[in-house]
């Protein structure tokens, strides 16, 4: 017993190492901007960079309508789909995954060839137009995770007696979905919600082919053209991530608790 | 009582091929408390959903009130409905879940908190408005959503199988309540359930169903002193078929085991050594004589199983092995197996079913 729990250690360090050491180093490296001792001057450069500021608040943005539209568009198929066509699961689940499949460039490609400022849909004539384009392909960049989540929110209730119990009591469908539906699977809703976050943070390839000032971009031209502040960038964006996934954890306890008890 | 307010007629409902319905009609007055019973699969739940609107009938019209509802949403018939999984709202309280439907309907804050305060007290749970549903037990749950049911005062109230998921003692201690709280308002009821007892306990009137048709409509001793069919007499209650042999059709003299007896009817084509099936239930057979019983049987022991207050006794009686329920008298022993017994009848209480 004591033997296997030894190796099991010794395999969790390893691979914990493998994520760790670079994170460590690339941590170290960023304390030293200035020459002969460790210091946040790299960090202080970069929140004093107002590019910073407008890309990461552009981002932000970004994210945030990327998550309603997501949720508007997912959470009601996603309960139709369980409630009146469930023999349309399957596509749906191959579908969601195609994002994974198709890389962003091919998609961004796509959107650039199909709305174009000569096409009959012109959304990159405009820079509002860009940024709803930018906000649908978030959208389906984050479809496997947000329909993911959401299907296993719905898993975790009955979701034909609580409709049923809602309906008779005079509710519509839009009062059942937005009074009850969504309210009991907030928790798993908010977990895809965070991975879009992540998501649309970090993302580089659609933004700078739409030319849209987000932080992905960012990241790629300090990157390009600065020593310390890359580092700092790194740590920043895991902060954000990781903090986003925290996120999830938390949310997780306070998820509505159903019970079946017959006392 | 107004008759007809619930009124069902030629209802079908069909799946592809499968015909679960079958044009089955009914009326009941208003204030009535009505039970479906049926094995799973009758077609009692389904007649239930389809009255609630959750299923489009394939064929057939259902009336409330004079009012034709069959092609009614759900959320426009104004009915009530308690499910077998209570389907408390995990995300609201209790005083917001009894309070949802009338909030619906556009009820004040202050009405509906009087509401509220109202129906808790009525289900005996007063104070309890801020409680979760996972905070409380089965029991309460359901009471619960009886309340949620009744709140907004519906015209009917519907039950499918409201009891199942609870343990037997809040079962029928549940049961009473549900059936007290149903006279209380003389709200017409209609209770979906698998359980005979359940059903003939706390209703005016039981449909008995099997395969999608309606077996018998009728009073609660009705159905059980005078089942229509073999299905109901063997559905509701426990029951003794008796294998006996027709030696006298004009004087409807039949034999068990070479036992004559004389029964009150004989179906018209019996004839001479023909062979035929008689019941009888438990209840109505008597260790030794007893005042009243004209048919006296011999038999050996076949078993005894205590089951608290009444002792059943299985009685051979030939090839035939008979039933009988006696009470637990503790002032006497009860019969040993293999010991040779009398059994007697009233020939009154036999019954002729039709198949």
């Amino acid at each position: 017993m004591k033997q296997n729990r030894f190796w099991a250690w010794v395999v969790f360090l390893l691979g914990a190492s493998y994520f760790i050491v670079p994170l460590v180093a690339t941590f170290e490296f960023s304390l030293r901007m200035r020459r002969g001792y460790y210091s946040f001057d790299s960090y202080a450069s970069v929140f004093s960079d107002p590019n910073f500021q407008a890309t990461f608040g552009y981002s932000v943005l970004i994210g945030i309508f990327s998550i309603l539209v997501g949720i508007v568009i997912v959470v009601p198929a996603v309960y139709f789909v369980r409630l009146r066509l469930p023999w349309l699961r399957p596509f749906m689940e191959f579908f969601t995954l195609l994002p994974l499949i198709i890389p962003a460039i091919i998609l961004v490609y796509g959107y650039i060839r199909l709305y174009n400022s000569s096409s009959i849909v012109p959304f990159t004539g405009s820079a509002l137009g860009t940024d709803i384009l930018l906000t649908f392909a978030y959208v389906t960049l984050a479809l496997p995770y947000t329909y993911r989540a959401v299907d296993t929110g719905m898993r975790t209730i009955d979701v034909q007696t609580l409709t049923e119990a809602a309906q008779i009591a005079g509710a519509n469908t839009i009062q059942i979905i937005s009074q009850i539906i969504l309210p009991n699977i907030l928790v798993a809703v908010l977990s895809g919600a965070f991975l879009t976050f992540a998501i649309v943070i970090g993302e580089f390839t659609i933004a700078s082919l739409l030319n849209r000032p987000a932080f992905g971009p960012y990241l790629q031209n300090i990157g390009a053209n600065r020593a310390y502040e890359p580092a700092a960038l790194a740590i920043i964006s895991f902060i954000i991530t990781w903090g986003a996934m925290g996120m999830i954890n938390v949310l997780g306890r306070f998820a509505p608790r159903t019970s079946a008890r017959t006392d | 009582m107004t008759a007809d307010f619930l009124s069902v007629s030629g209802l079908t409902k069909t799946y592809g091929s499968n015909t679960v319905v079958k044009a089955v009609d009914f009326a009941f007055a208003r204030g009535e408390f009505i039970s479906l019973l049926g094995p799973s699969g009758c077609g009692k739940t389904t007649i239930l959903r389809m009255i609630a609107g959750f299923e489009t009938p394939s064929a057939g019209t259902i009336t409330i009130d004079g009012q034709d509802i069959t092609t009614l949403k759900p959320n426009q018939r104004q009915l009530g409905m308690v499910f077998q999984a209570y389907a408390l709202f995990p995300n609201l309280n209790v005083g917001d879940n009894i309070g949802f439907g009338l909030k619906i309907a556009g009820v004040p804050r202050e009405e509906r908190r009087a509401r509220v305060a109202e129906m808790l007290k009525l289900i005996g749970l007063p104070g309890y408005e801020q409680r979760y549903p996972y905070e409380m037990s089965g029991g309460q749950q359901q009471r619960v959503a009886l309340a949620r049911a009744i709140a907004p005062r519906p015209r009917m109230l519907l039950l499918d199988e409201p009891l199942s998921a609870l343990d037997a003692k809040i079962r029928v201690s549940l049961r009473e309540e549900i059936r007290a709280i149903q006279l209380d308002l003389g709200i017409t009821t209609v209770f979906v359930t698998h359980d005979q007892e359940e059903a003939l306990s706390i209703s005016d009137r039981v449909v008995v169903m099997n395969a999608g048709r309606i077996e018998q409509l009728g009073a609660p001793h009705d159905i059980y002193n005078k089942p229509a069919t073999r299905f109901v007499a063997t559905f509701v209650g426990q029951l003794n078929n008796l294998d006996v042999v027709i030696t006298d059709p004009a004087n409807k003299i039949v034999t068990i085991d070479g036992q004559p007896l004389t029964l009150p009817d004989l179906p018209a084509d019996a004839g001479l050594n023909a062979n035929s099936v008689l019941t009888v239930r438990p209840e109505v057979l008597t260790i030794g004589a007893r005042e009243g019983n004209d048919v006296t049987l011999t038999g050996t022991v076949a078993d005894v199983t205590f089951l608290g207050s009444v002792i059943r006794v299985r009685v051979a009686l030939g090839k035939n092995v008979i039933s009988l329920d006696t009470f637990n008298d503790q002032r006497s022993t009860p019969p040993r197996r293999g010991e040779s017994i009398t059994v007697s009848l009233a020939s009154k209480d036999l019954l002729v079913l039709a198949n």
